[in-house]
């Protein structure tokens, strides 16, 4: 095949996987606030269920890590801020970089893990099992019942999630400045919110907003687009982690650009 | 060669006529035509079977009646209204009046088996929490699981498992039940249960239903009206006493257990691949 008519038509790929990703979103949103009411309860209580195992579940040991990424954001500033004499500088680096950048996007690989990759195991297995054709021949479709609940879940529980990740990284980078950077507690936190202003924490929110919708569709749309045949739903699940990924930076690198160009000067 | 179906092309009238009429149907997998030109009738009330081998077309012929499977071509009439050509919100109305078992049960492994029960209930009616407990419960006593509410599908055995999906599909009061191969993977025993348990909901409500088996026993027994699928053609139709009765000696081969003659060369191959000239077919 030639260059151009490759390229060509990765691009009318990726177009179109957008394109399937906006609909199950557009599809999901919709289904959330419209229906009858009834129906409608039984979406927000799945909902419910979703954010306990999407976010509650997921506090540990998005704990630990960020915990760990703000002591090593610590580490690592320290390098450059010693030859400056700048230690005391540690707090406001790991603040700034933890909130807008690292906790969302740490947070969004932790869920990709957990919960991504089990949308799309959870959706596969069950078209795999006819499961799918159950809720057709029910006269239920499969994007309110399935997705609109874990739309739901994930954009209350990635901001919350993001706030967690954000003030855990916060506490890994002061055990370094209080063990070596001359820090106490309270001089640490005074610190780090003389460093940050209101628009690094919401950027990062927004982000992590974001975040949470690519992972969904992906995860499910990567489910619905199973194949025949049990091996079939870990092609999808790995498909599902590796898309999510990618498309999280790519949406993490087009917010951070407009954040920047927006920025007051 | 195969005997033709005969056609009926007598417009079907709401109500009163055949619950389900099937029109020159053709249905593609890819690019591949899996049924070539069907036409059958079932009445309300009737069991008809469908019988035929792997691969024959059954299952998809099924899909396609319950809305799962696209036809290229042809009409399916059910309760006088062409599903086939309908949107799918229209097709949601039809479809609150007919239940499907999967093979597999297909139940939802995240909920218990009265959950799955309630599913279509809490989603399409109005009715209250302690109507739809006594609806589930009273749904799981006819197919025998009584005291099963709090099972998760996943505890149960295959034979309850389409158990379970048989109450489910029943939860609606369909006046039409689809059922795909009901006894396949069951030991003897459990799927004479099964047929019982069709026999028992046919002398009960009189559905019309429509089962898909290539098990000879549970179709001689639970059918009012067979026809038999080779190769995506309707080859022969008629009570269970026609069928045993019949000549045909394709219809002799399925009915008798006759094994395909062994495939040797790539040309038989793909002749009985394709079905032309298939080997042992006169």
């Amino acid at each position: 095949m030639p260059l151009t008519e490759a390229i060509g038509e990765a691009t009318i790929n990726g177009l179109a996987y957008v394109g399937a990703l906006a609909r199950i979103t557009g599809g999901a949103v919709r289904a959330a606030f419209s229906g009858p009411p009834r129906a409608r309860t039984q979406r927000w209580r799945r909902a419910v269920h979703q954010a306990m195992s999407a976010g509650v579940e997921a506090l540990p040991v998005v704990s630990l890590i960020s915990f760990f990424v703000g002591m090593i954001v610590a580490l690592q500033g320290a390098y450059q801020l010693r030859k400056l004499g700048a230690m005391q500088l540690v707090a406001a680096a790991v603040a700034l970089i933890i909130t807008r950048e690292l906790g969302p996007l740490m947070t969004a690989v932790m869920v990709i893990g957990r919960s991504g990759s089990a949308f799309a195991a959870e959706i596969g297995t069950m078209k795999v099992d006819e499961e799918l054709d159950a809720l057709e021949t029910m006269a239920l479709e499969p994007v309110p019942f399935l997705v609109a609940p874990k739309f739901l879940a994930m954009i209350l529980m990635m901001p919350c999630l993001t706030t967690w990740a954000d003030f855990m990284g916060v506490v890994g980078g002061g055990v370094f400045g209080v063990a070596k950077a001359g820090f106490t507690w309270g001089t640490y936190f005074h610190a780090t919110l003389d460093a940050l202003v209101q628009r690094d924490i919401i950027t990062g929110l927004i982000k992590s907003l974001m975040f949470g919708i690519v992972i969904t569709a992906v995860g499910c749309q990567e489910g619905f687009s199973t194949g025949l045949g049990p091996e079939e739903v870990g092609r999808s699940t790995t498909s599902a982690v590796v898309k999510s990924i990618f498309l999280v930076i790519a949406v993490d690198l087009i917010f951070t650009a407009i954040f920047y160009f927006t920025a007051p000067q | 060669m195969a005997k033709k179906p005969s056609r009926n092309e007598e417009t079907p009238r709401e109500e009163t006529g055949p619950s389900i009429s099937v029109r020159n149907l053709r249905v593609n997998y890819g690019e591949r035509e899996i049924l070539h030109s069907i036409s059958f009738e079932v009445r309300a009330g009737e069991t008809l079977v469908i019988l035929g081998g792997s691969g024959s077309g059954k299952s998809t012929l099924l899909r396609a009646l319950a809305g799962l499977a696209e036809p290229k071509e042809g009409e399916i009439w059910i309760r006088g209204k062409n599903f086939a050509a309908m949107p799918n919100s229209e097709r949601d109305v039809l479809r609150k009046k007919m239940g499907m078992s999967f093979q597999g049960g297909a139940l939802f492994g995240s909920m218990t088996v009265g959950e799955n029960v309630a599913l279509p209930l809490r989603e399409h009616t109005p009715l209250d929490e302690s109507t739809i407990e006594i609806v589930v419960r009273l749904k799981l006593d006819q197919v025998g699981l009584s005291g099963f509410e709090d099972y998760m599908p996943a505890q149960l055995s295959g034979g309850m498992k389409k158990r379970a999906a048989v109450a489910r599909a029943l939860a609606m009061d369909p006046e039409i039940l689809f059922f795909d191969e009901p006894s396949a993977g069951l030991d003897p025993i459990i799927a004479a249960g099964i047929d019982e348990l069709i026999l028992k909901l046919k002398a009960a409500y009189a559905i019309t239903m429509v089962v898909v088996t290539h098990e000879m026993s549970s179709a001689y027994l639970i059918a009012d009206r067979m026809i038999l699928i080779d190769k995506g053609n309707i080859i022969a139709s008629g009570t269970p006493q026609e069928m045993r009765e019949s000549q045909l000696p394709r219809v002799r081969q399925f009915l008798d257990r006759v094994p395909e003659p062994e495939v040797t060369g790539e040309i038989d191959y793909l002749q009985m691949l394709t079905g032309e000239n298939a080997p042992g077919r006169q």
